[in-house]
C-alpha cells in the first residue's frame, strides 16, 4: 500500500493545476493519468485565457473568471521560474468581433447585463465601432461592424502550460503515474483506496479530475458530474511575423506566430473526426473578419472534445458523506488554470471548498433540489 | 544537374547545402528531413512566395530556391 497526502485523478490541465498547488503547499500527492485512450481535451485547446463573455446572468462564475485571470501572471512568471517553460501568457485585452447591426446590438445587452450584475467588482469594457477597430486590429474586413472589448482577456500556449504544470508538479516531489486507468474505488470517511496498475494506493484526500471520465468516475464516489463531449474544431496557418495584437475570440496570433481559428461547437457524442464542411465555416467566417487571411497556408487542423456541463458553468463539490472527495470539471481549463493552482488547490489543502463556490455546486442540476 | 521530377528539397540536398532555413523562434538551422510533406523544415521561398514546403514540389528550370530565414511577413491588406 502506497500512501500520499492526496490523490487527483487527471493528469490534464485541470488536474494537472490543482496537482501542483497541492504538492507546492508540501502535500504529497500521486497524479493518476489515462493513457491515450482518454479524450484529453487538454491536447486540443485553443489558448484563450478569456474573461469577457463568461458568467451572464452567473455573476459567481464571471468573478471566479476574473480572478483565475489575475492569478494567471503570476503563475505563468512562478512555473517559467521553476521549470524554465515559458508558457507565453500575454494580456493585452481581447475582442470580440460582430458582424452586422443585430450582433452588436446582442453583444452589447450582454456585456451591460454583465456589468450590472459584476456589482462592487466593476466589469470595464466598450463597445467599438468600425472606425475605432481599424485602430487597433489590421485591414478588419466591411461586414465587421463592431466589437466589444475588455482588458482582462489575454492567452497563452496551453501545451506548454501542461508541459510546466508537469515539470513543476513533479520538481515539487509530486509522484505521476501514466496508464492509470481508474475502474473502482473504495472510500472510508478521510480515506479513500485506488487500486491502479497493479497497486494499491491511497490517501485522506481524492480530487476527480478526470475531464469527460469524471461523468462515470464520480459515481464511485456518490457524486455527479453530468459533464458531455462538445466539439471544436481548430485550423492553424503557417507562421508569419506579428500582426494581431490582441486575442479575438475566434481568432487569435500565437508568440511563436501561427494564426489559430476556431469557433465550432458540434454535439457529436465522443467523435473526434474533422469535417470538412465545419472546416470550411471557420475558414470563411475568419475571412470576413480578416480578409487578408486568405494569402496564409493553414498547415494543421484538429478536433477536440470540450468538457461541458450542462449549463457551461464548472462544477466543483466536495462529497458530503466521505469528506475528503472533491471534483472539479470544466470546459475552460487555460482560462481557469490561475484559479484552481493558486485558489482551488489551497481550498483543498485545508480541506473545504470556499462558500463562494456553492453556486458551482453539481447541486445545481439536481431537479428535487432546484424545485 | 539534378534528376528531373525530384523535389526542389532534393534539389537543395543534392547541390550539398546543410541548411535550407532557420526556425522563425529560436533562428536553428534546419534541412530538408523527412522529405514527405510532413516535418516542415524544408520551408523555402520558392519564386518569391515564402513558406513553401520545398519537398513538395517538383523543381523547373530557372526555379528560384530561396532560404527561409524568419517567419514570413504579411501585409495586411483588405
Amino acid at each position: 500500500m502506497e500512501r500520499y497526502d492526496a490523490i487527483v485523478i487527471g493528469g490534464g490541465l485541470v488536474g494537472s493545476a490543482i496537482a501542483y498547488g497541492l504538492v507546492r503547499a508540501r502535500l504529497r500527492v500521486a497524479l493518476l493519468d489515462e493513457g491515450d485512450v482518454a479524450f484529453r481535451a487538454s491536447r486540443g485547446n485553443f489558448g484563450l485565457v478569456w474573461v469577457q463573455s463568461k458568467g451572464d446572468d452567473a455573476p459567481h462564475y464571471q468573478r471566479w473568471t476574473r480572478l483565475s485571470a489575475d492569478e494567471w501572471p503570476a503563475l505563468a512568471a512562478e512555473l517559467e521560474a521553476k521549470t524554465g517553460i515559458a508558457v507565453g501568457h500575454q494580456r493585452p485585452g481581447g475582442v470580440h468581433l460582430c458582424l452586422g447591426e443585430a450582433e452588436i446590438e446582442a453583444r452589447h445587452a450582454m456585456m451591460e447585463r454583465m456589468r450590472i450584475q459584476s456589482g462592487n467588482l466593476g466589469f470595464d469594457y466598450r463597445m467599438l465601432d468600425h472606425r475605432e477597430l481599424t485602430n487597433m486590429l489590421p485591414a478588419l474586413g466591411p461586414a465587421v461592424s463592431g466589437a466589444s472589448w475588455t482588458p482582462y482577456d489575454g492567452h497563452a500556449n496551453p501545451l506548454n502550460l501542461l508541459h510546466a504544470l508537469h515539470k513543476g508538479f513533479a520538481e515539487n516531489g509530486g509522484r505521476y503515474l501514466p496508464n492509470s486507468t481508474v475502474s473502482e474505488a473504495r472510500a472510508t470517511p478521510g480515506d479513500f483506496s485506488i487500486p491502479v496498475a497493479g497497486r494499491e494506493i491511497s490517501a485522506p484526500k481524492v480530487v476527480l479530475a478526470a475531464g469527460l471520465g469524471n461523468a462515470e468516475l464520480a459515481r464511485h464516489f456518490g457524486l455527479s458530474a453530468p459533464v458531455r463531449p462538445l466539439k471544436g474544431q481548430i485550423l492553424v496557418t503557417e507562421r508569419a511575423r506579428q500582426v494581431l495584437p490582441m486575442p479575438i475570440t475566434t481568432i487569435r496570433q500565437t508568440v511563436e506566430g501561427s494564426i489559430m481559428l476556431g469557433d465550432s461547437q458540434e454535439d457529436a457524442s465522443f467523435d473526434t473526426s474533422q469535417s470538412p464542411a465545419v472546416m470550411q465555416t471557420i475558414a470563411r467566417h475568419a475571412l470576413l473578419s480578416f480578409p487578408w487571411l486568405r494569402d496564409l497556408q493553414i498547415v494543421r487542423a484538429w478536433a477536440a472534445l470540450r468538457v461541458m456541463p450542462p449549463d457551461g458553468l464548472p462544477i466543483y463539490d466536495q462529497l458530503e458523506r466521505f469528506p475528503g472527495a472533491f471534483t472539479a470539471n470544466c470546459h475552460s481549463g487555460v482560462t481557469l488554470a490561475g484559479a484552481h493552482a493558486n485558489l482551488l488547490a489551497p481550498m483543498i489543502t485545508a480541506g473545504a471548498l470556499d462558500p463562494t463556490l456553492e453556486l458551482l455546486s453539481a447541486k445545481r442540476f439536481d431537479v428535487s433540489v432546484a424545485a | 544537374m539534378v534528376p528531373a521530377g525530384a523535389s526542389a528539397a532534393a534539389a537543395v540536398l543534392f547541390a550539398g547545402f546543410d541548411s535550407i532555413r532557420k526556425t522563425p523562434v529560436e533562428g536553428c538551422e534546419r534541412a530538408p528531413y523527412c522529405m514527405m510533406g510532413v516535418c516542415f523544415d524544408c520551408l523555402a521561398e520558392i519564386d518569391g512566395v515564402a513558406n513553401r514546403q520545398s519537398c513538395m514540389i517538383e523543381v523547373w528550370p530557372g526555379m528560384r530556391i530561396g532560404r527561409q530565414m524568419r517567419a514570413r511577413a504579411i501585409d495586411p491588406k483588405v
